[in-house]
């Protein structure tokens, strides 16, 4: 049988790596035919275009590659943030519709099967032109306490940028988390050793706060500036700006993804055994300690691998932004594909893109994945 | 199990960071198999012709006169998008100026307009269309650089001469670019306009936001709906849309010219007599024009006593018809299913045109001291 095994094994390899072959072969005699340059050089070029938003300084004497990297950081930006918000919210969607309130319930179940039966591009082209569009005008922005100012524009809010001492000041406030953190683990190490009361959380947390505070007087001058939102003649400068584009998106996708999320996570705590439940009722827990010492670790295990690739799945489907003209790595590419003129390898980085964050992403949750599965007993 | 797929899916990564990273080597093996899918999803060509597909150098060998005999339609990359220059009317045909030279081209292969098929591209998917040769013939507003003529395809002959304009609304008060420092632009991407856009404002020190977005009719949505101040294109294309708006008189268009955009149809390279027939085809129009040949007249004219006039309709004498493997008689045939060069332009844009007027300008014959120049049919 090992035998046999082993002769599978080396006539799917060599079937499956002749079709590969095949497929380079077709692609790149397709491409000389068509005198499809497979090249690489373009990438140093001067782009050209602008990019309506980016994490890192661009501009388009900045190059192709520059501006693939920009977009990059774009979808990561939106990615991350997706992720944990979608999680956010797909977890209060599903303990509400587990809830035994009937109304609580029901709005979770409307949202939900609502929710996931709308096409995520439909979803987009809503939240895009008929919310964040519908928004007053720059000129007659919506004033909010902050002062935070909401336009069509965005929304704009007074925020702090660092200055010159910023880096020093950053020094002392991460060894003050660290410091926070060590003490933290040693005094509750000592009091679960002895029994005796040594407030790891309250002194923890007075580190975390005085560390930082000390660090702004002794690096001299105050390491952030406020700067607030100024409206000039057509837009706002100053303070932080959140587009409308990444807004949409971010909505459209923490809306939709938190939908099927809720469904994962609703999945997860339904397969926890009622035992189990009762088990722990009957310990004299409260409902709140059960759900997050009992229920909630059980139902983890069910719940991680088909959570990873909801997760997935966002990161992908942020790829959706280019119908409202976000800039992230594909919309990027679709520009440079057709400034640059170079379909196949733009193609390729964005897909090792999108493979590099989903094997990322894959690689990070499986490690949780397995700290989980050990709590098994 | 588990660690070895996971080994197995890390030393595929590393391949495809490798290979990626290394310029001239064509990419990794499972990447390379799903380029070609995408490739065909966007640039949203239904059909496949069997001989693009399966043996590439054979079918550039092929002519591509042959191939659009074969199958029975001209493959034209149009758009539904832009009023005047390729849209769709009450009942769903795609019309326009644009639209109408792919007719043109089919009518003198065919002798029947209606063998075009029109496929719509946004401004990004024009470019690997053509490259690819997934369509025919390129028929869409599209600027002729150098660059351009380089990497995608070949332009033929220029079809319109414009200018990039900028579309402020009226209260604005903007009349320079000086005006917009500090605005927001709305722009397709994936244009010549995007590029000139960043240009004007660097090199003049101005501040811009560009808001970019691939489906123009979204750009112009946002602008609309005040997303933008500005909103920057080719002028026929600012009027064009202008003339669309809820309220066209709130919006002005500022009397500057950002660059000069010789809108020109483009076709594959590698085959010179499909070059030479679209080409052709194009100069019949403005010939026409220029001897008074209309779609009214044309039977008659064809016992004109001009000489060019009976060359040109395939009476007498030959202005290499034969040699571009076109009928004798094509010129007739197109001439009564489009018109002449002035009657194209004046059904969409002519003083009664069907979707808004714009003075011909620079796109006046040269005999009236306009730029619409061709060579002579001989």
């Amino acid at each position: 049988m090992e035998v046999l095994q082993w002769i599978a094994q080396i006539v799917s390899a060599i079937v499956v790596i002749g079709f590969l072959i095949f497929f380079i072969r077709n692609v790149i005699d397709a491409a000389d035919a068509r005198g499809l340059d497979l090249g690489f050089g373009w990438m140093d070029e001067a782009s050209g275009f602008p990019l309506s938003e980016s994490v890192i300084d661009y501009d388009p004497s900045k190059s192709f590659g520059y501006a693939l990297w920009v977009g990059f950081l774009n979808t990561l930006k939106v990615s991350l943030v997706g992720i944990v918000l979608a999680t956010v919210v797909g977890l209060i969607a599903a303990l509400s519709r587990l809830s035994s309130n009937w109304l609580v319930s029901k709005i979770a179940t409307v949202y939900i099967d609502t929710i996931r039966n709308i096409p995520l591009l439909v979803q987009l082209f809503i939240w895009y032109f008929a919310v964040f569009q519908a928004f007053p005008s720059v000129q007659d922005a919506l004033r909010l306490p902050g002062p935070l100012f909401l336009s069509q524009r965005g929304m704009y809010m007074t925020w702090v940028k660092p200055t010159a001492s910023f880096v020093t000041w950053a020094l002392i406030f991460v060894a003050g988390v660290i410091l926070s953190i060590i003490v933290y683990r040693v005094l509750l190490h000592y009091q679960l050793r002895t029994g005796r009361s040594t407030y790891p959380f309250v002194i923890g947390t007075l580190i975390f706060v005085v560390f930082p505070l000390v660090g702004w007087f002794l690096v001299g001058s105050p390491p952030l500036q406020g700067t607030v939102p100024e409206l000039g003649k057509f837009n706002f400068s100053g303070g932080l700006r959140l587009t409308p584009e990444f807004a949409a998106l971010l909505v459209g996708l923490v809306i939709y993804t938190g939908a099927f999320i809720a469904e994962v996570i609703r999945a997860g705590i339904l397969a926890v055994e009622k035992g189990q439940v009762e088990a722990a009722r009957s310990l004299g827990l409260s409902q709140s300690q059960v759900l997050r010492l009992v229920i909630m670790p059980l139902a983890m295990r069910v719940i991680i691998p088909p959570l990873i690739s909801q997760y997935l799945n966002l990161t992908k489907n942020s790829s959706l932004a280019i119908v409202i003209g976000y800039a992230d790595v594909f919309f990027v590419g679709r520009t440079i594909i057709n400034q640059a003129g170079r379909a196949v390898p733009v193609f390729l980085l964005i897909m090792a893109c999108y493979l590099g964050l989903s094997l990322i992403t894959s690689f990070i949750m499986n490690i949780y994945n397995r700290r989980v599965q050990l709590v098994e007993r | 199990m588990k660690r070895r797929m996971l080994i197995a899916l890390s030393a595929l990564m590393v391949l495809a960071m490798l290979v990626t990273s290394c310029a001239q080597v064509p990419a990794a093996a499972p990447a390379q198999q799903e380029v070609v899918e995408v490739m065909v999803e966007v640039t949203r060509i239904v059909e496949v012709p069997a001989e693009g597909g399966e043996a590439p150098p054979a079918a550039v060998a092929q002519k591509m006169l042959n191939i659009v005999q074969d199958r029975g339609k001209l493959v034209c990359g149009g758009r539904t998008d832009l009023v005047g220059f390729g849209y769709l009317d009450s009942e769903g045909n795609n019309i326009g100026f644009d639209t109408d030279l792919c007719r043109a081209v089919a009518t003198a292969i065919f002798g029947d307009p209606t063998a075009a098929e029109i496929v719509p591209l946004t401004a990004a998917e024009r470019g690997p269309a053509l490259q690819t040769g997934e369509i025919d013939l390129l028929s869409r507003n599209v600027t002729w650089t150098s660059s351009r003529d380089a990497q995608w395809g070949n332009f033929t002959t220029v079809m319109f001469y414009d200018g990039q304009g900028m579309m402020v609304r009226g209260d604005s008060g903007a009349t320079t670019l000086e005006d917009l420092d500090g605005a927001t632009v709305c722009v397709t991407t994936g244009t010549t306009t995007e590029k000139n856009l960043a240009d004007a404002f660097r090199e003049r020190g101005l501040e811009f936001t560009a808001v970019t977005f691939e489906d123009t009719s979204a750009v112009y949505g946002a602008y609309e709906d005040g997303r933008c101040d500005a909103a920057t294109s080719d002028k026929s294309q600012l009027a064009a849309v202008r003339s669309g708006f809820a309220n066209p008189d709130d919006h002005m268009i500022m009397d500057i010219t950002m660059s000069k955009e010789p809108l020109t149809p483009a076709v594959p390279t590698g085959d010179s007599q499909w070059f030479d027939i679209v080409k052709s085809v194009m100069w019949v129009l403005i010939n026409a024009e220029e001897l008074g040949v209309t779609s009214a007249n044309v039977d008659e004219m064809m016992n004109s006593e001009n000489i060019p006039v009976r060359r040109m309709l395939g009476v007498e004498g030959s202005f290499g018809q034969e040699d571009l493997g076109l009928s004798t008689d094509f010129a007739v045939n197109v001439i009564k299913a489009v018109g002449n060069y002035g009657e194209i332009y004046d059904r969409y844009m002519g003083p009664d045109g069907a979707a808004f007027t714009l003075p011909r300008g620079q796109n006046e014959l040269w005999s009236k001291g306009g730029l619409i120049y061709a060579p002579p049919l001989r």
